[in-house]
């Protein structure tokens, strides 16, 4: 018998049904296949994922902290958006996001005599900044030097967490607890909460501002232009006389600046001190939300909240089921497989050979 | 005698197009036939179907006789069928050797380089293929790399060989080169199909002349029964007259002045010897010479991305030497670049950002931070419609485009700025007739003007054709210089390949 022969074929053109059906086969793909997993530990895997949907939605609790763990995650994945779009391959936000938060608890433990929303905006201002410094090493590498970008905020990454430790085991040691972390920021340095009897803060709202602002610029601007132009080809851009090397050099500033946020956010809204495990990778969740996303800011909502959704409620299901939580970075992986696997359909189609 | 490879009735439908309609094509033992048609006229989507990289709708084909399906390439390769794309498809960091080896079946596990090295010396003097067989692809011109793509081919023991658009991208001498080894290889009885849209090539070098139109085969003849005009008419469907510009009469003022300009090749040594011209208003400095002789280099000095070594340019009396591309744009010099699709274009994005992706910091398009897409867009929409892009809408991606298309879009983005000085390398490459006709006037418009035009092509005629005084480049040093018709055409060839002016009646 003569197996049929399949041909893998360049699409001229991505239909958008198409576009918005990816993202979502990726997901079930990524279920099916976590489930086959939960089966070898013969647990039901329909069981393991209603609770994981149901503690993360079905409660009031579960819908805040939902919201609080989509929080941060908004700004990684539209930091990575954002770099992916300009080609600077940003493996660092989680890195950023440190640097970020290492810079909010500087400025917050100096506990100035500063009205709130003055010093909130000072930590924001300061914590991105460091950000930004932080992310645009790598960009000054790649732009002038064509070192590897993706080597480079990856290995950065190490060092601020390395270097956040260390500070954190040394001089910033808080003197009541002796535990490695930060002493408390000042009260009036501290994000308002927004919803009672939650831990939902200010970080939201940071965090939707910053997807409209990448939003606008990326389609409204003339950096934005440059960025996707420099994203797109960079050859022909430099042909063309745009300044590909200032590009991505902004490109890595903007970039780190907005991981950073995450970080001020965890300290700011929602720790109040510095631990050196505040992220539990959410610099490296916003890479698969980039992708899950398509790299298109508004989408990033979605998929952070949906990320949300399986960091909140694998823990829920964990309790009620006996599956250990890992089972969340399993669906992550899997996810972020699964989605790359998509790209390429999004760019080739297979059909069968006459 | 029986027919080597046999299509009939063949038909290949894409999404909305019928490319090949019920079309019958014979290729036999000991011959070159000519596949002639304009771009689209459906010659390569036929040949992919034969060497199985496109499936057809209806018809069948037959190889020795036999009824086959060949659904892969390695199904036409095992049929010993062989394709030379347009687009080459090497490896560039690996060798010629390591190029021609790879995937073949016989390699095992540890590669027998030095009797592969040994077998494919042969080749090279058999079929006279010169190439280096330790070099890069990357070092290579254009011309090896389409040698080492035959070589591969007949490596893997092809008896039928499709060449598609294979002059496209060499210079006459390269050409004559390649149509001896076509008849070298005809001679040892293999099948030669070349693919062309060259009237005059297709004259030179064929047995047989198939006419492909609109995806019909309009007709057969040979060399021997038809000439130039019946040729052109029969592929065109209609009387062709090829523009040839009077000499300009309005020269005027110097634009760009080139002083002793010596710049080195991507492999590094001197690919430009000190080179030294002018180009006034109003005329066009033809620069003719055999691909890789300095004019790829010699393109990407004046168009700011590569620095000279040493040398100045000056455009209106100013220092311009090693200014950035936005700096070149904004002095008001117009850039058509050889590797459009590289270079001219950003394809993912849409045509009308790239219609200004030159001017889109200045006014109107943007204010001091915002793009102002609603004039960009109307601009670009007077644009289309002007330079006759044809395209549903300005938001599609520009490389949805046919080649020609493209082009037109890149001349409407530099013409737009009425620049002074326009270099414009292989500006026709690849088109049809009808898109070079227009091309061609474009340029001559321009020169009426007061537009200086530097014209670099490979394409001898079009340099014959359009300028106004001729350059000459071999080994990146200046031949000489000609005025239009001051030399033939055999003289011209001799220069370039290394013949100096003075020395021409010597030779002679």
């Amino acid at each position: 018998m003569k197996l049929p022969k399949f041909v893998v074929e360049k699409r001229s053109h991505l239909p958008v049904w198409l576009r918005v059906l990816l993202p979502v086969f990726a997901i079930l793909l990524s279920f099916i296949f976590t489930s086959i997993i939960i089966l070898f530990a013969k647990k039901n895997p329909i069981s393991a994922f209603y609770n994981i949907f149901y503690g993360a939605l079905g409660t009031r609790l579960g819908l805040m902290e939902t919201i609080v763990k989509t929080t941060p995650l908004i700004l990684t994945g539209v930091a990575v958006s954002l770099a992916f779009t300009g080609k600077f391959w940003n493996i660092g936000a989680e890195g950023q996001l440190y640097a970020g938060a290492f810079a909010a608890t500087w400025v917050g433990i100096m506990k100035l005599p500063l009205p709130s929303p003055l010093y909130i905006l000072l930590e924001i201002a300061v914590g991105f900044i460091a950000g930004a410094l932080w992310g645009v090493i790598p960009g000054i590498l790649k732009a002038k030097y064509k070192v590897d970008d993706v080597v480079t905020t990856l290995l950065m990454n190490s060092i601020m967490i390395y270097l956040v430790t260390a500070v954190l085991e040394g001089t910033w040691r808080d003197p009541v607890t002796s535990w490695p972390q930060s002493i408390m920021i000042a009260t009036n340095a501290e994000f308002p909460k927004l919803i009672a009897r939650s831990r939902v803060h200010f970080g939201i709202v940071v965090a939707l501002v910053a997807i409209a602002l990448v939003y606008i610029l990326l389609k409204y601007t003339k950096l934005g232009f440059e960025i996707r132009a420099t994203g797109s080809k960079s050859e022909a851009a430099h042909f063309l006389g745009i300044n590909t090397t200032k590009t991505i050099i902004l490109t890595a500033l903007i970039s780190g600046g907005l991981a950073a946020l995450a970080g001020v956010g965890e300290v700011a809204g929602l720790h109040y001190h510095l631990t050196e495990n505040i992220s539990p990778g959410y610099g490296y969740t916003g890479i698969i939300i980039a992708m899950l996303a398509g790299l298109n800011p508004i989408a990033v909502v979605l998929a952070s909240f949906f990320f949300g959704i399986i960091i909140t409620g694998a823990q829920y299901m964990s309790r009620i089921t006996g599956i250990t939580s890992f089972i969340a970075d399993v669906v992550q992986g899997v996810i972020l497989l699964t989605m790359l696997g998509m790209l390429l359909l999004q760019e080739y189609r297979i059909r069968r050979a006459k | 005698m029986e027919a080597v490879v046999s299509m009939r009735g063949i038909k290949k439908v894409f999404p909305g197009v019928i490319a090949n309609d019920n079309v019958n094509f014979d290729a036999y033992r000991g011959e070159i036939v000519a596949l002639l048609g304009e771009n689209g006229a459906g010659k390569t989507t036929l040949m992919k179907m034969l060497y199985g990289m496109y499936s057809k709708t209806e018809g069948d084909i037959f190889v020795r006789g036999k009824k086959v399906e060949i659904s892969s390439p390695k199904d036409a390769i095992d049929l010993g069928i062989g394709m030379i794309h347009q687009h080459f498809t090497l490896v560039n960091p690996f060798t010629v050797i390591e190029n021609i080896i790879l995937g073949m079946k016989e390699n095992g596990i540890i590669l027998k380089l030095d009797d592969a090295k040994r077998k494919v010396q042969d080749y090279m003097k058999r079929y006279q293929l010169y190439v280096d067989p330790d070099s890069k692809i990357f070092q290579l011109s254009v011309g090896e790399k389409q040698r080492v793509e035959i070589l591969k081919v007949l490596f893997r023991n092809a008896d039928v060989l499709i060449l598609d658009e294979a002059t496209a991208v060499l210079t006459p001498q390269e050409a004559e080169n390649l149509f001896k080894t076509l008849k070298i290889l005809k001679d040892e009885g293999k099948s030669i199909i070349f693919i062309s849209h060259k009237l005059y090539e297709v004259f030179e070098i064929s047995d047989r002349i198939v006419v492909l139109r609109n995806g019909k085969v309009i007709g057969e003849t040979s060399p021997t029964e038809t000439n130039i005009k019946e040729l052109a008419k029969m592929m065109v469907g209609k009387e062709v007259i090829d523009i040839v510009s009077e000499k300009s009469k309005k020269v005027g003022n110097l634009i760009i002045k080139v002083e002793d300009l010596f710049a080195t090749s991507k492999r590094g040594h001197m690919a430009i010897n000190g080179i030294s011209f002018e180009v006034k208003s109003g005329e066009i400095l033809g620069v003719a010479g055999v691909s890789g002789n300095g004019q790829k280099e010699l393109e990407d000095v004046i168009s700011g991305i590569k620095k000279p070594h040493s040398g100045a340019i000056y455009f209106n009396g100013q220092n311009i030497t090693g200014s950035s591309p936005k700096n070149i744009i904004d002095f008001g010099i117009g850039r058509i670049p050889e590797d459009r699709m590289e270079s001219g274009i950003i394809g993912e994005i849409p045509i009308y950002e790239n219609i200004v992706v030159e001017c889109y910091d200045s006014k109107p398009f943007c204010n001091a931070f915002f793009l102002n897409y609603r004039e960009i867009c109307k601009y670009a929409e007077s644009l289309t419609s002007e330079f006759d892009i044809r395209t549903p809408s300005v938001n599609f991606p520009l490389r949805t485009l046919s080649g020609g298309n493209i082009q037109k879009a890149i001349l409407a983005r530099v013409l737009s700025r009425e620049p002074r000085f326009i270099i414009a390398s292989q500006p026709t490459r690849g088109l049809d007739v009808g898109a070079t006709q227009y091309i061609h006037s474009k340029l001559i418009e321009a020169r009426e003007r007061g537009c200086g035009i530097l014209l670099i092509s490979e394409d001898l005629d079009e340099i014959l054709n359009l300028s106004d005084r001729i350059m000459v480049l071999y080994n990146g040093k200046v031949m000489g210089f000609a005025d239009k018709s001051e030399l033939s055409r055999e003289e011209i060839g001799l220069m370039m390949t290394g013949t100096k002016k003075e020395a021409l009646n010597e030779v002679a």
